[in-house]
């Protein structure tokens, strides 16, 4: 386990990222969990998010005027407690209890005891809604603050989305901002063979969004996109970030099976050797 | 019944600020008075209800009380797992409304028949379970949930038992009212269908049987003592609901009182047992083909009492 305490001046978003990733493969291999590949390909949105984009104070985590962070793809969880911890929301020795009997950090991303977690989600389809409901009070109350929702591709098939898509679009609610982890790879097949999602750009901009493509890997591209939403005034952002299932493991790279399995002795090492080179 | 709650929730808005009502697209001439006086309290989310309940979530996370609003089981079947997973699990102040109770829009079909609500949303923790029999209790409940953190379920109605209240009587959730005393048997029941308890009670007063009538407005917190105190006190129970019998009033009141080891002296559950109605009907005409109508109620309660007397008797 990596050791770190509450950074002070800039973040280094990469380090953060390495980090991010580090962690999780400690935290999934001990615990016995899935969806690293999940979690390596969303750590450097995550990253830029809390390397400096997000306006959170870790020292008083329900600070009124915070951005709001929600992570729709709660598998992914491991990522987000890892970055909080990071961030020093909680110690970096919590992470160790990842997956373990009687304690609180779930596989799923759990607000319970997490300080810093806005919203426990697991079953996909729930973030998005629960984001423009944040986004739209933000709006009657004249607060400034903005509202970020990182979603799956395959999350898109769920038809709640769709409502909150519609929604958001309709009431112009330029302070939330959805961003998918577009890695095109669902928990059985490619994303293509399970439900196409293309023409995705052309989908929201169908329901008023202002949608940008973007590097999901390219912490300067992430930065500038994310740092500067809303893209258009008026009108809901969603970033398509194109990422790399598994990014940062060579062998977990786009495959579908490193969806659920777990790196486990051999695979572990050459995995953790790998994200430490990098 | 929806008159009466959007009335007072007008007043609990002009007083409180952060009092918010989300509709499903429904209310059509019910909800204009709302939007009207409190258009910044107000939103009509459209046929969305999975959206609307995370909507409300996300407000309600923010620091408002909101009320999400539709019709049968739009609001709670339809979009159950947001409310249990956004709104109930985050304990946000969200108060679940459906108008139509039962068999309110019984000629409209069976999407229309709420008929399992009462049973579905109880089982999920932490919510506020609520089914008011009359206009004031509508009124008071309305009032209450407001004020109540959490997840509140307000199970609405077309039929009611009119205004039940006494003078300077208060009103608490989770609380039975006693409208009627009696020891010959109690009639429990909750949602607009007291309305048939009371009458059911008024026969069989005429005929010398002295029913006791509870009106169970609140099916979490539930209030243990009074049905205990029926069972003790008169001589069987019989619950009555607009619902499936299975894990509503009646299940409630079984399975508190086995585990409680207070037993009544006779027990029964009227409700739906039927399955699904198919056939079109009004509330009035569904409760009499379902065996829910005074009639039914005075013909259970006399054999109840009749075969304790038989009892007493061969003793």
């Amino acid at each position: 386990m990596l050791t770190a305490a509450v950074p002070e001046g800039p973040i280094d978003s990469r380090a953060l990222a390495k980090k991010i990733r580090i962690h999780a493969l400690h935290m999934t291999s001990r615990g016995g969990s899935s969806h690293i590949g999940s979690v390596l390909s969303m750590a450097d949105i995550v990253a830029v998010l809390y390397g400096g984009v997000l306006r959170v104070d870790p020292k008083d985590s329900k600070w009124p005027a915070r951005d709001r962070f929600i992570l729709s793809k709660g598998h992914a969880g491991a990522g987000v407690y890892a970055a909080l911890a990071e961030r020093g929301f909680m110690p970096v020795e919590k992470l160790k209890t990842y997956y373990q009997d009687g304690l609180e950090l779930c596989g799923h991303v759990s607000h319970k005891g997490v300080p810093g977690v806005e919203l426990s989600t697991g079953s996909l389809g729930h973030g998005l809604s629960v984001g423009a409901g944040m986004a739209l009070g933000a709006k009657r109350d004249g607060a400034s603050l903005r509202v970020f929702v990182l979603l799956s591709d395959g999350e898109c098939d769920e038809g709640s989305n769709w409502e909150a898509i519609l929604f958001a679009g309709h009431h112009r609610l330029d302070n939330l901002v959805a961003v998918v982890d577009y890695n095109k790879i669902q928990s059985l097949a490619s994303v293509p063979e399970t439900l196409a999602l293309e023409p995705f750009t052309n989908k929201w901009c169908a329901f008023g969004w202002t949608v940008v493509e973007c590097d999901g890997h390219d912490h300067d591209a992430l930065r500038g996109v994310l740092g500067g939403v809303p893209a258009r005034a008026g009108a809901p952002t969603v970033v398509l970030c194109h990422t790399t299932k598994g990014k940062g493991v060579s062998f977990m790279e786009n495959t579908v099976l490193w969806h659920y399995r777990t790196a486990k002795g051999d695979e572990f090492d050459r995995a953790l050797a790998e994200l430490e080179a990098r | 019944m929806r008159d009466a709650f959007v009335a007072r929730l007008v007043r609990l808005a002009e007083a409180d600020p952060r009092l918010f009502l989300i509709t499903g697209d429904l209310g059509f001439g019910v909800l204009t008075k709302f939007e009207a006086a409190r258009p910044a309290q107000f939103l009509n989310a459209g046929v969305a209800e999975s959206n609307m309940t995370g909507l409300a979530t996300g407000l309600a996370l923010s620091g408002r009380v909101v009320f999400t609003y539709s019709i049968a089981n739009f609001p709670t079947l339809r979009c159950l797992e947001q409310v249990r997973n956004d709104a109930a699990y985050h304990e946000a102040d969200v108060k679940v409304v459906a108008i139509g109770g039962g068999f309110s829009y019984g000629a409209l079909g069976m999407s229309h028949h709420a008929t399992e609500d009462l049973a579905i949303l109880r089982a999920i923790p932490g919510i506020t379970v609520v089914a008011p029999g009359c206009l004031w209790e509508v009124e008071e409940a309305t009032e209450a949930i407001a004020a109540t953190p959490g997840v509140c379920y307000l199970r609405l109605d077309k039929s009611s038992a009119g205004r039940t209240n006494r003078p300077r009587e208060a009103f608490a959730l989770g609380k039975i009212r006693t409208l009627r005393e009696g020891t010959d048997l109690a009639l429990a029941a909750t949602g607009g269908i007291l309305g048939v308890a009371l009458a059911a009670a008024e026969t069989l007063a005429a005929e010398g049987i002295r029913a006791r009538v509870l009106s169970v407005h609140t099916l979490r917190p539930f209030d243990e003592e009074t049905v205990f105190r029926a069972c003790r006190e008169t001589g069987g129970l019989i619950t009555l609901e607009e619902h499936v019998v299975d894990g509503g009033l009646g299940g409630l009141v079984a399975e508190t009182c086995l585990e409680a080891g207070v037993v009544p002296r006779a027990f029964h559950r009227i409700g739906l047992r039927a399955g699904f109605s198919s056939i079109v009907g009004s509330q009035e005409y569904l409760r009499t083909r379902y065996g829910m109508d005074a009639e039914a109620v005075v013909a259970r309660a006399r054999a109840m009492v009749r075969s304790r007397a038989a009892a007493g008797e061969a003793r």
